[in-house]
């Protein structure tokens, strides 16, 4: 039987892949799974404090999510940790490009993680990378 | 006294109804039934599948005129 442990890498900055790995990690979260997520690359950007960025959409199905009442992902991001006890890390590396600290993060993001430590928690666990 | 509320996830798509389920799930007691309105037909079939996981009790589920009541009741 595979790990019930789920590690959620996310490195996308486009609409359906936040969207997807939202679904994934909140989903999981809330059936009882122990849920880690490891955010970098163009996929921090999105959860500075007050961040007012809009993930640009892949195609088709991005656009129609955003022009309906669907979640939006941030809020199933936050829904995964608040009711789900999920751990949502940031990359220490994408901080250090972005120079941003802990404090121009979202307050339901965990302390900054570099992969050293990401890979040794994910090393019992599932891998799905977004 | 058990109670029973109604959940309105109307116009929310998947997972939002199921979100809006455990919210609501949290601030009742054992024994209180409820009443997901979705219009998600993904929902309706996934939200019985949770309930079944995490060992709610999963009651039924109907539809009429595109809405469909899933009702459940809470065990833990």
């Amino acid at each position: 039987m595979a790990s019930s442990k789920i590690c959620v890498v996310v490195v996308s900055g486009t609409l359906e892949r936040l969207q997807m790995a939202a679904m994934v990690a909140s989903v999981a979260a809330v059936s009882g799974q122990e849920v880690l997520v490891f955010l970098s690359m163009n996929a921090l950007p999105f959860f500075t404090r007050q961040s007012s960025l809009k993930a640009p959409h892949e195609g088709e199905m991005g656009r129609l999510i955003a022009s309906k009442k669907v979640p939006e992902f941030k809020t199933l991001f936050e829904q995964a940790v608040e009711l789900g006890d999920a751990k949502i890390y940031p990359c220490s590396m994408a901080m250090d490009v972005l120079a941003i600290g802990q404090g121009d993060l979202e307050g339901y993001l965990g302390e900054a993680t570099g992969l050293t430590k990401f890979l040794d928690d994910a090393r019992d666990g599932q891998v799905w990378t977004f | 006294m058990a109670e029973k509320k109604i959940v309105d996830g109307r116009g929310s798509f998947c997972p939002g109804p199921l979100m809006e389920l455990i919210v609501a799930l949290k601030s009742s007691q054992i024994g209180d039934e409820l009443e997901v309105l979705s219009t998600d037909k993904g929902s309706a079939n996934d939200i019985p599948e949770w309930v079944h996981k995490v060992g709610h009790e999963y009651i039924s589920t109907t539809e009429e005129g595109g809405v469909w009541h899933i009702t459940v009741r809470k065990k833990k």
